[in-house]
């Protein structure tokens, strides 16, 4: 079985920072290796909002960038929840990750409002969170990742969280806690990029993609003893 | 009182820290400690002042042009030459010049300083001319943002007592407002429209048309117009200069573009234009940027990358055709701790050639990155020096290049110095 996999990624002008390219990267190779063709689709402020996409992802990005797509992300906002819903897979980093929550809220008290397609708030915090990170996952086992944010993030009641953190801050450095899960919806603070070094991230995102649009997923064996070299030594490195 | 023992205390402990073979930053800490004053009061005996050189990419390179125009119009430079551009390694640098009654025998210092010790510095000590070369996103971990680090720069120019030069390619120090005084020049540098793919930037990468769409719009006070491997054509005062240089690589050379922008700027109409020219043609690169070896009567490159725009660059300047390529990628806290940047860095120009070995505490990682980019490689090995070693036997005969992080070089650059002649850096 093959076909044709669109990818959106949001805000890649403005939200860019960090490597989170590297997910796009993983995600459009992989699935090539798969047996299947990939269309990335760029989205930016003001663009028409694609048809169809089967896999939606999104980074972190600068204070300026986030001011930027806040807006039109409003506008978008409805079509993402329908899609989220509805079971299209979805990965968010940092930046996006927040803007998807209900509200962030500055050091000076302004609050920026998010689209609520998390139950999720996030407060400006005093220092950066900054480091290697390690995150223990119920669904995808040890999530290696690096941190880099101020923003602290706090579930909503009923929310659940991508994983526990064994090394880190995560969330926010207080509750142990990283990232947030919602039907295939998954939120996270890690960098690194993220799925590079966890394919099984990477490969959860591609199976539902692929179910959900072809009825079934038969993978090929794709050489990821790389990914475990460095896994190893990322998770022996300072912090 | 204390000013009197603190030159011969630090000019000591300088010497004991040289004998183990220590770095700068030991006797720099050292008069901090006992003489904070100290740097501020050596500099400013200074008749020619102070000049800033900072940015994200090529402040060594820079430094070392601007120090060598400036002597070819015959001024004595103080320098921070170690590379170590934090405060302290002024410092450690002035222990080593001075006299015993702290006079430094220099017209003019030329300092390196990263963005944001560059700021405290500048805040105690005023620099005359501030050089401004880009803001690329590098050390995230340190410095935050990209935002943050055009901020500092600006803080920086703002400081400036007689001139600011700054890099007009570059739409963050495009945006920044200097100060609108009399005495304050501004001079600007970049390079002519046709050149500007040669010059990747971040912004580029993720598709903003931000730059190449107002490069065209402005002139360069002093532009680089024409390239061709080693030749360049440099223009200003609406006049055009051909020039054969040393340096290679594209970045490497629109430095020497900032840095006479620069010395026009300090030397004014005191200017020799033939010697600095010609002094321009003889400057060899900084140490570890795009410096060559000879090892096994085979040339051997080492080309220092540090955030994904100087890989990006480096890439494009030094292309792999004809060259077997190493990469090394250490993660110690001076080459960033992060391995984001990798996936900001497209590798496709090293498909043709492949990769031969990856080295580096995260060897991993880079090979990693190369595999999605479907880069063959041939070898990893954690160990700098097994891999060095490997590298050279299994290619003798054919050039080398060697991609490295900050401390790979280092380390590289010492295993290097065990087969061929190394010049010591420090």
């Amino acid at each position: 079985m093959s076909g044709s996999i669109d990818i959106l990624h949001l805000y890649p002008r403005d939200m860019n920072i960090y490597g989170d390219l590297g997910n796009i990267l993983v995600l459009k190779r992989r699935l090539e290796w798969h047996g299947y063709d990939v269309n990335v689709i760029g989205y930016n402020p003001g663009d028409a909002f694609p048809v169809h996409a089967d896999i939606i992802v999104g980074g972190g990005g600068q204070d300026s960038g986030q001011d930027i797509v806040a807006g039109d992300l409003h506008a978008i906002g409805p079509r993402l929840q329908k899609l989220a819903a509805g079971g299209t897979p979805m990965l968010m980093i940092c930046g996006l990750y927040q803007l998807l929550g209900k509200f962030f809220k500055t050091q000076d008290g302004h609050v920026i409002k998010g689209i609520g397609l998390l139950d999720i708030q996030t407060y400006a915090g005093p220092e950066r969170l900054i480091g290697n990170t390690i995150v223990e996952s119920p669904e995808f086992g040890q999530i290696i990742g690096y941190e880099n944010h101020s923003g602290q993030t706090f579930l909503g009641e009923g929310m659940t969280p991508l994983g526990s953190v064994v090394r880190g801050a995560g969330n926010n450095g207080q509750d142990g806690l990283e990232g947030a899960r919602y039907h295939n919806v998954i939120g996270s603070y890690l960098h690194g990029s993220l799925l590079p070094k966890n394919p099984a991230i990477a490969d959860f995102l591609i199976e539902q993609a692929v179910t959900r649009k072809y009825g079934e997923f038969t993978p090929t064996v794709i050489d990821d003893a790389f990914a475990l070299e460095a896994r190893k030594i990322a998770a022996k490195r300072p912090r | 009182m204390r000013k009197h023992y603190s030159v011969p205390i630090g000019k000591a402990v300088r010497h004991v820290a040289k004998l183990r073979g220590g770095g700068s930053a030991l006797p720099g800490l050292v008069i901090e400690k006992i003489d904070p004053d100290f740097v501020r009061r050596t500099l400013e005996q200074l008749p020619g002042g102070v000049v800033i050189v900072t940015g994200s990419n090529g402040k060594t390179t820079t430094t070392k042009m601007v120090v060598e125009l400036l002597e070819s119009q015959g001024l004595n430079v103080f320098t921070n030459r170690t590379g170590s551009n934090f405060s302290r390694g002024v410092a450690a640098a002035l222990l080593g010049e001075i006299n015993a009654k702290g006079k430094l025998s220099a017209d003019i210092a030329v300092l390196e300083l990263d963005e944001a010790h560059g700021v405290h510095f500048a805040d105690v000590i005023r620099p005359d001319y501030v050089l401004l070369l880009n803001v690329m996103r590098d050390q995230l971990d340190r410095f935050g943002e990209v935002d943050t680090i055009a901020t500092l720069l600006g803080k920086i120019a703002g400081q400036a007592k007689k001139g600011i030069v700054y890099n007009r390619d570059d739409p963050r120090l495009r945006a920044l407002s200097f100060p609108d005084e009399a005495g304050i020049s501004v001079a600007s540098f970049g390079a002519s429209t046709e050149l500007q793919s040669l010059f990747p930037s971040d912004d580029d990468l993720h598709g903003s048309k931000a730059k190449s769409q107002t490069a065209a719009a402005h002139k360069n006070d002093v532009c680089l117009e024409k390239l061709s491997g080693q030749k360049a054509l440099i223009s200003f005062e609406d006049k055009k200069f051909p020039v054969d240089l040393k340096i290679s690589g594209a970045y490497n050379i629109l430095n020497s573009v900032a840095a006479i922008a620069l010395v026009r700027l300090v030397m004014k109409d005191k200017l020799d234009q033939a010697a600095m020219l010609e002094r321009l043609q003889t400057i060899t690169p900084a140490f570890g940027r795009g410096e060559r070896f000879t090892v096994h009567g085979q040339p051997l490159e080492i080309v220092l990358v540090k955030n994904p725009a100087g890989f990006r660059l480096s890439l494009a300047s030094f292309p792999a055709k004809n060259h077997h390529t190493m990469i090394a990628i250490n993660d110690n806290y001076a080459d960033g701790r992060d391995m984001s940047w990798l996936w900001d860095v497209d590798f496709t120009s090293l498909k043709q050639s492949g990769v031969a070995i990856v080295s580096g505490m995260r060897a991993y990682d880079m090979a990693l990155r190369l595999q999605y980019d479907e880069v063959m490689l041939s070898d990893v090995n954690l160990q700098l020096a097994k891999a060095l070693k490997s590298f050279i036997k299994n290619h003798p005969d054919s050039p080398k290049r060697i991609f490295c992080t900050y401390t790979a070089m280092l380390a590289i650059r010492r295993e290097l110095g065990k087969i061929t002649k190394v010049e010591r850096a420090l």
